[in-house]
């Protein structure tokens, strides 16, 4: 689909490899590989920035790459290059085999072939031909920078666009012989607000999978207004006063306390690390009764949904935490091997140079029965989280993030709002802690960065309440 | 294809497209890299890989830009027509020229180059201090954040007006992160990096009793009161700080209004008489320096804060032009040419001034918190408003003990916590990011869960 310069015997995407990958495989397999997994990208991207009332970055990119994973037990050893040629692929495998230190060829594992190909790119092709141009996207981003523009205080817009469509090719010595190509929008508005000495920021981002058109459908208009008002909210914001304190976290990207909280020790390398506290809690309780927690890769549309792994493998729903009970861990291939959890369709990674790993995609607390209000009339002193930062967790399960837009809870309703505060905690402590869920489930795109990169997820929940956790603040 | 080949083709392919302007920036690179577990390989990494990133001028002189891994003949044509495309859409607000210190002479010392090791080399030292670090104390149960690289690449810039610049480098680091575990406690982790142009740089033996004496240190834990405190920042913490918040000098934050400084900030008392701030990407100690940024201009020693007040902003060759001054060596090459600095050095000024001298980390008696390394910069940091709210690992030392802090943030603003400043230790320590002493700050919150 993209140009490039075929050289002979060299990886030729849109068409039948599968000789030339059966031979790379049986090559590593007669090297004394016990696996042999070949993982080919091609990629066509652009990225383009308005501020104020300008466009001021367009950056097209494009490359491709191979990145080449050998198993010998439950060691593996990974080699990614840019070079696609047979005798490119074939080094590639011979380094893996050497790095392993791989010398007993005896044992040769059965290679029958690859399978059937699975192509999921068939339906895909026209999508570089229906997504926006650059030209499209300038004038939609230029309109929205100027929706910002409501007062004097907002001293700085932007608006800026990404696409990134990824045509792959994976094969492996179990026959997985599958071609897919993903597509992937966002788009997100930002201001800075100031009067005197106050400042403010006001941020948004959306995004989508696999809908070529879903750019020209993008609300600008509310999101813009949305944005500023937000910034308005919190310029003269006071700083929250630092405690424990009962909080409600809005639904949205509120979702994002599970998911650093509870989804990343949730994913097998965790457990490989030793660095999960739920390693051996599968079927017991490890969160209140009123959370059922779930990671799929399913929803049409969403920014962490996949027609296939980057394992070769259909991703599945898989229900994590059942009515407080933790019911799955989130795997891949090396988490299977190494951890016996059967994989989940969540091997996943950002390019050819990265191995996959186990990773989140959709992962949302599931909706209950409770309005906002219901939750939010339930505290007599507390926090309202109405949009948050991003977070991280330590390696011992600490987690911590920012909170963009605060108000206090007084007597059980909203009142002034407070800039400043930190959520902190640890996962196994404030799971149980989650005792009311909200009946207005929503999900919000994002990218979460791990061992294999940076990958497209969205986090989800309802509006839920937490009945006390650490604010940081002054 | 080497890097002089790899201009001759651009240059070609420029002339068959009738592309007049034009300039390069490419990476190319090998990497090897390997973790462990519990005395096993668990992966072993290789990778090969080559980045170029071509920008364009057309007829009414505004830039695009593509960048791209493929540099066979044809991705290069395809980069070159794309960058033309995208400079129908350059910024007629803000023209990007070349670099005028393009062409200046700069000094490529590749003397510190090392020869690559190997992956079995690098796994069996891996392993050996994955042994070391777990016998080092009984409590350390597991090193699951481990890893031993060595990195090998060339860095290259070229323009269509006959600058042509490059330079090879090795890189070599270690990290190892330990897990300790002791009955009814919760876990600890502590760890420590170490970097060297190859592996034989690296000092193993320190980076293990480093990790060791850090997790260790933390075994016995206590919760903290939420309050204000009198703060210690590790050098390592306060370069943090300090480059969270480097949109003070540089001079594209202010331009995008997203830095705390205005055009007009020069001079500016920011803090104590005591304190100078250098940017030095080209400082003996700093393992990835580079001879020029991503403009071809010539890296070099800045001085940021002066005697407590700001003296220098970094630039990229536009934001100089429009600033009225020549580029500081700090760009990004990007379809909107990024700033950022290479290596802070915060030292303590000859001036005098009214610092409390008696705070010594290593023997003051009183009650303060000493900050050892700050979490989470992403989450916990509003750059364009100057406030910040961040996790720590630390001690709280009383009466002449210290005990580790259970889990805390400390939360304030980067102009209180530079006036604030009440003393700059002597002594400066080389960390991975750059060269600081110790830094007490009067009267930050902390909040903790006691």
């Amino acid at each position: 689909m993209l140009s490039s310069q075929i050289k002979p015997n060299e990886i030729i995407f849109g068409s039948c490899n599968k000789d030339l990958l059966e031979e790379i495989i049986f090559y590593g397999i007669g090297l004394g590989a016990d696996f042999v997994e070949i993982f080919i990208e091609n990629t066509d991207n652009s990225s383009v920035l308005a501020e104020e009332d300008f466009i001021t970055s367009v950056s097209p990119s494009f490359g491709r790459g191979a990145g080449i994973r050998i198993f010998k037990d439950t060691k593996d050893g990974f080699v990614s290059t840019n070079d696609l040629t047979k005798n490119g692929l074939m080094r590639s495998v011979s380094q893996a085999i050497e790095m392993l230190d791989i010398t007993d060829n005896k044992k040769i594992e059965v290679f029958n072939g690859l399978d059937k190909h699975r192509d999921y790119s068939l339906s895909k092709k026209k999508w570089i031909n229906e997504v926006p141009s650059i030209h499209e996207i300038s004038e939609k981003l230029l309109v929205s920078t100027n929706s910002l523009k409501k007062n004097n205080k907002i001293i700085t817009r932007k608006g800026s666009y990404s696409r990134n469509l990824q045509e792959v090719i994976i094969a492996s010595s179990d026959g997985t012989y599958v071609s897919d190509i993903r597509l992937h929008q966002t788009v997100g508005l930002n201001v800075i607000a100031s009067d005197a000495q106050y400042r403010s920021s006001g941020s948004r981002r959306f995004g989508s999978s696999g809908m070529p058109h879903e750019f020209r459908l993008w609300d600008h208009e509310k999101a813009a207004n949305d944005v500023f008002e937000s910034s308005m909210n919190m310029l003269y914001a006071d700083y929250v006063e630092a405690g424990q304190m009962p909080v409600v976290l809005a639904n949205k990207f509120g979702g994002v306390i599970f998911h650093e909280a509870c989804g990343h020790l949730l994913e097998t390398t965790q457990i490989e690390r030793g660095t999960t506290p739920f390693e051996n809690k599968l079927n017991k309780k490890i969160a209140h009764e009123s959370v059922t927690a779930i990671d799929e890769g399913i929803s049409e549309g969403s920014f962490g949904s996949l027609s296939v792994d980057d394992e070769g493998m259909e991703p599945e729903k898989s229900v994590l935490i059942k009515d407080g009970i933790l019911k799955k861990f989130i795997s891949d291939r090396a988490g299977e091997l190494r951890t016996g959890h059967k994989r989940t369709g969540s091997g996943r990674r950002q390019n050819y140079s990265f191995a996959a790993a186990s990773r989140m995609r959709n992962t949302y607390i599931a909706k209950g029965e409770h309005s906002k209000e219901d939750l939010i009339n339930s505290i007599s002193d507390g926090l309202y989280c109405k949009s948050m930062g991003g977070g991280s967790v330590g390696a011992t399960g600490q987690f911590n993030f920012a909170v963009e837009e605060g108000y206090l809870i007084k007597n059980g309703k909203l009142t002034n709002p407070v800039k400043g505060a930190t959520l902190i905690g640890e996962a196994k402590e404030v799971m149980p802690k989650i005792s009311m869920c909200g009946n207005d489930l929503e999900l919000a795109p994002g990218f979460c960065g791990s061992i294999s990169g940076s990958v497209n997820v969205t986090v989800g929940q309802p509006h839920i309440k937490v009945d006390s956790i650490t604010v940081g603040g002054r | 294809m080497n890097a002089k080949e790899l201009t001759i083709q651009i240059s070609e392919a420029a002339d068959s497209l009738n592309l007049k302007k034009w300039d390069y920036g490419a990476s190319f690179s090998n990497d090897y890299s390997v973790q462990v577990d519990k005395g096993e390989a668990k992966q072993l990494k290789a990778s090969q890989k080559q980045i170029l990133t071509i920008r364009v001028w057309n007829e009414s002189n505004l830039v695009g830009i593509t960048t791209t891994s493929d540099i066979s003949e044809s991705g290069i044509k395809k980069a070159l027509n794309q960058a033309n495309i995208a400079s129908d859409f350059g910024n007629k607000n803000e023209r990007t020229e070349f670099s005028p210190l393009a062409k200046n002479p700069i000094e490529v010392n590749d003397s510190k180059k090392r020869n690559p090791v190997g992956i079995k080399k690098l796994l069996t030292l891996l392993r050996e201090a994955e042994v070391k670090l777990l016998e080092s104390h009984e409590s350390i149960k597991s090193v699951p954040y481990n890893g031993l690289s060595e990195s090998f690449y060339e860095r290259v810039y070229a323009n269509s007006d006959g600058a042509f610049r490059s330079y090879t480098k090795s890189q070599a680091a270690l990290y190892l992160y330990a897990r300790a575990e002791e009955k009814n406690k919760k876990p600890r982790s502590s760890g420590s990096i170490k970097l060297g142009y190859g592996v034989e740089d690296i000092d193993i033996e320190s980076c293990i009793k480093d990790a060791s004496n850090k997790t260790i240190s933390h075994l016995n834990y206590s919760s903290i009161k939420t309050d204000k405190y009198l703060i210690c920042f590790s050098p390592e913490s306060f370069l943090t700080i300090i480059n969270a918040f480097s949109s003070m000098f540089n001079a594209r934050s202010i331009l995008d209004g997203v830095s705390l400084s205005n055009k007009n900030s020069i001079g500016e008392k920011l803090s104590t008489e005591a304190l100078n701030i250098y940017d030095d990407g080209l400082h003996e100690k700093n393992i990835s320096s580079s001879p020029f940024d991503g403009e071809g201009t010539p890296t070099k020693r800045l001085c940021l804060i002066n005697k407590g007040r700001l003296e220098n902003f970094i630039h990229s060759e536009s934001t100089a032009r429009i600033f009225k001054t020549i580029p500081t060596g700090h760009a990004g090459l990007g379809s909107k040419v990024s700033v950022s600095p290479d290596w802070i050095v915060v030292e303590k000024s000859e001036e005098i001034s009214d610092l409390k001298t008696s705070l010594d980390h290593s023997n003051y008696e009183g009650e303060f918190i000493y900050i050892e390394e700050l979490n989470a910069i992403h989450a916990g940091v509003r750059a364009s408003q100057g406030s910040f709210s961040l996790p720590f690992d630390g001690w709280l030392y009383k009466n002449g003990k210290k005990i580790s802090i259970e889990s805390a943030t400390v939360a304030g603003d980067i102009k209180y916590l530079l006036k604030n400043i009440v003393n700059i230790e002597s002594n400066q320590e080389v960390t991975t990011s750059g060269i600081s002493p110790h830094i007490w700050v009067d009267e930050l919150s902390i909040t903790g869960d006691a």
